[in-house]
């Protein structure tokens, strides 16, 4: 029975389905119960958006609903995590990692090689991602950059609702850390989502659309985006293939450079800021192994290296464009 | 005028196709197409097929232009005798409306679901006369197998096809996954839907299923039709079977499935997308490699119904693709007194690459 979901509510899924399967699933973090003013259980909050709306009234042994102190309880999240719970930590914005990021690179990310592959820390912290929503520098920040650079991390960052659900689930069951981002202006986002749980395996891009003139690169809202730009450029006659990296650690090469071998180009498009990025990384990958199969220069399509503006109007020309990817695929075409 | 006007439409494959390309033409304007005759290709994003004509008539005007996209039930052309005017072509295809949608929604064909002793069990049904026939897909397959097959057969009689145990949307069992739940899958299934005897239609492992039922049921059972059929010789291609079970992105199970066609084009980036949705839901792994185990391990089929089905009366019937590159078409000829129809230009998915002449052979035994 085909039953699209929004994105927000394949998050709210996974995590309803992992906390009945298994009952050392646990929630952490501010106002993801929200009961405070409510008229009940059913009508708390559940979080800042309200993705974990109705988990307490299920769940409600396994919910905490935390002080306003993301280092502590990131930190206790991840000390419960090596004591045989799976928590799931809510950070709300990507931005507030900063407080609390000894905990995540030099504690979670360090336990299994500090401790001779002996520890496990199946901690999950989640967080949106991304600009759009006009809510300044310090909340739109697309810091994948900053995790992907730490071994010992998995770092996530779906494009839909169907990924969205199985890499959750993936990412709960997971014995490592892993730094799940959603991107805030995909939330509303629709797909076909099974009933079912699901878990789809880290490290395995996705060929969004097929093409046979140019490979695009990226993940989390610049897939739709790059989406956009294709439809645009099939009128035109160029055939354009998407590789949606849906984790970028690990991160799928070998998708990236058979595509790349296929095509012959490659435009990156990635929001982070353009230093050190995601784009940035598969760039020098795709340098360094496909060399020959190039036939033209690699395209990059980043945000620039500045905060997100909290001026609508200048937002929307920070965050890559349809047009901007549109325009950096006709300059790989020579066109 | 228009009663003697026949439209051609965009076809709808399934419930989730909305629009299709028409990929090309196979007729000019001016030809006298007959029923079954292949008129266009159509393609949606899951998959490429040939349309042939329902109905028989002069085509004089192709509407749809090759390489365009069309939603579901548009007028692509029009067939009419040479007794009809241009202008009156002209003026049909002017006041052409597409049917509402939402009409189609509320009374068109559907998925259900049964709760049955083996577990929840999908299956869909198209209402017709007479003795129903059942649709039973093989290994990893689903229902949808069955999608230029079932509208066309519920013309003869009622049709239904179901998801296995372990399959599609139905329960994933947790413990067993052998042919005994399959068989008990089907025997509830008829039960709960009141049918006291259905015509058998397997392909693959559903041909084992469809045999066993008959042999074990024989009441029950009104024909069987075995297509690509296990059960009938030792030999299936282990590539395959492994390749994929133990599949799990991708570039693994990609090529894997090219085994199945004889047009190995017609394995698209969203037939393979599906199968790995189907394959990553929880418990249907550990369901497959407990099924392959217990019927097609190391490259042997281990149940065998030559014996069984020689003893039972009811019409039997073996459809094989001439290309099967799964199942030996030397199987074919198993059992005496079945009739044997080798299909050339088709795979081991015999029933979508030549659906009509398929569905024609399942008509005839009904």
């Amino acid at each position: 029975m085909a039953r699209t979901l929004s994105m927000k509510d394949a998050i709210n899924e996974a995590l309803d389905l992992e906390m009945e399967r298994d009952k050392t699933v646990i929630m952490m973090g501010e106002d993801i119960v929200g009961g405070a003013g409510a008229g009940g259980e059913e009508d708390a909050w559940g979080g800042v958006l309200g993705v974990s709306k109705g988990l307490y009234a299920k769940h409600p042994k396994q919910m905490i609903d935390t002080p306003l102190s993301e280092s502590a309880y990131v930190g206790a999240a991840i000390g419960a995590a090596t004591c045989g719970l799976r928590p799931v930590a809510e950070l709300m914005f990507i931005d507030f990692m900063g407080v609390c990021l000894d905990q995540i690179f030099n504690q979670a990310a360090k336990f299994r090689y500090m401790f001779g592959g002996k520890a496990e820390t199946p901690v999950v912290i989640r967080a949106m991602c991304g600009g759009g929503f006009r809510a300044a520098a310090q909340h739109s920040q697309m810091l994948t950059p900053v995790f992907t650079h730490i071994p010992g991390l998995k770092v996530v960052c779906p494009s839909n609702a169907y990924d969205t659900k199985g890499l959750l689930t993936q990412a709960i069951r997971d014995n490592d850390p892993v730094i799940f981002l959603e991107h805030k202006n995909l939330y509303g986002s629709e797909t076909d989502v099974p009933e079912e749980s699901y878990a789809i395996p880290f490290g395995e891009a996705n060929i969004s659309r097929e093409g046979k003139d140019v490979t695009i690169v990226t993940y989390g809202l610049m897939v739709p985006r790059s989406l956009e730009a294709a439809e645009t450029l099939k009128k035109e006659g160029i055939d354009v293939e998407i590789v949606d990296l849906r984790t970028l650690s690990p991160i799928d090469m070998d998708t990236v450079i058979e595509s790349v071998e296929e095509t012959g180009r490659l435009v990156c498009v990635d929001e982070a800021n353009p230093r050190c990025s995601i784009a940035a990384d598969v760039s020098a990958q795709v340098a360094k192994d496909a060399f020959k199969s190039l036939k033209a220069p690699i395209g990059m399509v980043t945000a620039p290296h500045a905060p997100v503006p909290f001026t609508p109007s200048l937002e929307d020309i920070y965050i890559p464009s349809a047009e901007k990817i549109a325009d950096a695929v006709r300059e790989t075409m020579g066109a | 005028m228009s009663d003697k006007i026949t439209p051609i439409l965009m076809p709808k494959w399934g419930l989730s196709m909305s629009e299709g390309t028409l990929a090309a033409w196979h007729v000019e304007e001016g030809t006298e197409i007959s029923p079954g005759d292949e008129i266009m290709d159509v393609e949606t994003d899951k998959i490429a097929n040939v349309v042939e004509a329902a109905d028989g008539g002069l085509l004089r005007r192709k509407v749809g232009n090759e390489g365009e996209v069309y939603p579901v039930r548009m007028l692509l052309g029009v067939m009419a005798p040479s007794s009809v005017t241009d202008a009156e072509i002209d003026t049909y295809i002017n006041d052409y409306e597409m049917p509402e949608v939402e009409e189609d929604e509320d009374t068109g064909p559907n998925y259900e679901f049964a709760e049955l002793g083996v577990g929840k069990i999908r299956y869909t049904e198209r209402s017709g006369e007479g003795t129903p026939v059942l649709l039973i897909h093989g290994f990893g397959g689903d229902l949808d197998n069955w999608l230029f097959n079932i509208d066309a057969l519920s013309e003869t009689a009622p049709a239904y096809a179901l998801d296995l145990p372990g399959h599609g949307q139905s329960v994933k069992p947790a413990d067993s996954a052998d042919l005994d739940l399959m068989v008990s899958a089907v025997v509830q299934l008829m039960d709960h839907l009141n049918i006291e005897q259905a015509h058998l239609v397997g392909h693959s492992m559903g041909g084992l299923i469809a045999g066993q039922t008959a042999i074990s049921n024989p009441s029950r059972v009104a024909s069987v039709s075995l297509i690509c059929s296990a059960g009938l010789g030792v030999e299936i291609n282990d590539d395959y079977i492994d390749g994929f079970v133990g599949a799990q992105s991708r570039k693994e199970l990609k090529p894997k499935l090219k085994y199945l066609f004889a047009d190995q084009g017609l394995v698209s980036r969203s037939m393979v997308d599906d199968l790995l949705k189907y394959k990553r839901l929880d418990g249907v792994q550990s369901f497959l490699e407990r099924l392959k185990a217990n019927l097609f391990d190391n490259g042997k089929q281990a149940i065998n119904l030559i014996d069984g089905l020689k003893k039972i009366d009811c019409p039997k019937q073996i459809i094989w693709g001439e290309g099967d590159a799964i199942i030996p078409q030397s199987h074919a000829n198993a059992i005496d007194g079945a009739t044997v129809t080798v299909v050339s230009g088709a795979g081991h998915m015999v029933q979508m690459e030549e659906s009509s002449q398929v569905n024609e052979l399942i008509k005839e035994i009904l």
